[in-house]
């Protein structure tokens, strides 16, 4: 019925974009008729939302356009913005930022790179920059679950890590066994959407494909082609930032620095 | 107030020099200086918080000294490998901690760290010395406090400590198991001659078990001298 009425894209768009937020309205209104008031946090939030993707479509329109050295340029940025995201589930964890960043780089760089390089994925920045996105935001993901497993895990064996120091064990191996929980808690995820591809859920990226004309049996193929970048890419983010942050979790006279509560405090509590 | 504790007997096997702990505004330990000579169990009594665990901890580095060190025999803790110091310093604590799996993978861990497989001859010494004969295959699941307990002396004196830090051994058992750790503790002290530092609450089980007390206060060591000097005063 839209696109009766308006012909131009841009116009069709703001007219798309009003019919969407008078849906979340309902919702608002829905909610208030039992008591939930949400109104100003959802207003600020759909129009914020709004400012920051047309913001963010405006600048790929330009960077779309540009050499394909930007897409290099994006990702390095998406990387570091990734590392910033998931450092906050790290809280309290020593350089959670650096080691997350690092991570990532590692991690999701190098599957992104290798696979550029042997021409899986296009260097043209329309593939290069959606895809490397992909891997880059799933690998960040497996990194926020590693290292929130892994403080979690730390800080609740505290007396068992203590006790093994204390027999004399180094640091690395006395939280040996919390690196392995959270590597393999970190790579569930992953695991799952290869498992459940196709049954479950059939990804973005493929439906993207096919609406945009591919032959479906090769937007298939190449859907499990990213699953699997995405799989090794996060895998590898997982194990770089455990290895990263099991040698950081100790003092180099291997003493444990992550304590509950504000660290070193907890003897005041008792 | 810093109290020197010591006292003219053999050349101490552990010796704290001005040893101290400041985090951030809070002063943990500060200038606790004293010895811990061959053969003589050694208590530290203070009310909760008085820095008791804190100063327990700085002697076999799982903290780190902010000033002071500590010298075992003569040598400046802070020259020896951690790993190397804290199998040579062993450690009890409040709770055992054991390791998933059984008692004797657990009495096997400290060897293990430096390639030392123990035998199960030595095991079943360790075991019988603990009172728990015969216990090797057990899960360690499946044990009491106390016997938990008994197993983390097991699990320490199989490093062949030469100094035993016992931070408060008993305060989470039951009076029978906590009597049955105390004449552990006799044991290891008087029997097999190894120096103790004992952390407790409890001045009478200190005035049972110590040649010698140290009170401390608010990090500070404020008394000290035989058990009989300290608690008449």
């Amino acid at each position: 019925m839209l696109k009766n009425l308006f012909h131009d894209q841009l116009q069709l768009g703001v007219a798309q974009a009003t019919v969407a937020g008078i849906v979340a309205l309902v919702v608002v209104l829905l909610s208030r008729k039992r008591g939930i008031h949400l109104e100003r946090e959802l207003a600020v939030a759909l129009v914020r939302g709004l400012v920051q993707i047309v913001a963010v479509g405006s600048i790929l329109l330009l960077l779309l356009r540009g050499p394909n050295w930007t897409s290099i340029f994006l990702l390095l940025v998406m990387i570091v913005a990734a590392g910033a995201t998931s450092a906050r589930r790290a809280k309290g964890m020593p350089q959670a930022f650096q080691v997350s960043t690092w991570a990532i780089a590692c991690g999701a760089g190098s599957v992104i790179a290798v696979m550029t390089l042997l021409g899986v994925i296009d260097t043209a920045i329309t593939t290069l920059v959606p895809v490397g996105s992909m891997v880059i935001a799933n690998a960040m993901n497996s990194n926020g679950l590693v290292l929130n497993r892994f403080r979690a895990d730390v800080l609740a064996h505290v007396g068992e890590i203590e006790a093994a120091l204390a027999l004399g064990a180094d640091g690395k191996s006395s939280v040996a066994p919390y690196v392995l929980a959270s590597f393999e808690a970190s790579l569930i995820p992953a695991i799952d959407s290869l498992r459940s591809l196709g049954i479950v859920w059939i990804p973005g990226l493929m439906a993207g494909m096919l609406l945009s004309g591919a032959r479906p049996v090769y937007a298939a193929v190449y859907q499990f082609v990213v699953l699997a970048m995405i799989f090794a890419g996060s895998g590898l983010t997982a194990l770089v930032s455990t290895l990263l942050m099991r040698t950081r979790v100790m003092s180099p006279a291997e003493q444990l620095i992550l304590q509950p509560g504000d660290l070193g405090r907890r003897i005041i509590v008792v | 107030m810093n109290v020197q504790v010591d006292s003219d007997q053999s050349p101490a096997i552990l010796r704290a020099e001005n040893l101290g702990r400041t985090v951030g505004e809070k002063i943990l330990v500060a200038g606790a200086s004293f010895a811990v000579h061959n053969g003589e169990t050694l208590a530290i009594v203070g009310p909760s918080g008085s820095g008791k665990s804190s100063l327990l901890r700085l002697l076999n580095r799982l903290d780190e000294p902010t000033s002071g060190t500590v010298y075992l025999n003569a040598i400046d803790y802070r020259q020896i490998a951690p790993g190397e110091l804290r199998r040579r310093v062993g450690m009890v604590t409040q709770r055992a901690y054991l390791f998933p799996g059984t008692i004797s993978e657990n009495l096997r861990f400290g060897p293990r760290q430096r390639g030392e497989e123990l035998d199960d001859r030595r095991i079943e010494e360790l075991l019988t010395g603990v009172g728990l004969a015969g216990f090797g295959s057990r899960d360690v699941a499946n044990l009491s406090g106390g016997e938990a307990q008994r197993v983390s002396f097991a699990r320490t004196l199989a490093n062949s400590p030469e100094v035993f830090l016992l931070d408060e051994p008993t305060s989470a058992l039951d009076d029978e198991s906590k009597h049955g750790v105390e004449a552990l503790v006799t044991q290891i002290g008087r029997e097999q001659s190894i120096p103790c530092v004992l952390v407790t609450h409890d001045v009478a089980q200190a005035a049972r078990l110590a040649h010698r007390v140290i009170i401390l206060e608010s990090g500070r060591i404020m008394r000290s001298g035989t058990a009989e000097e300290v608690f008449r005063a």
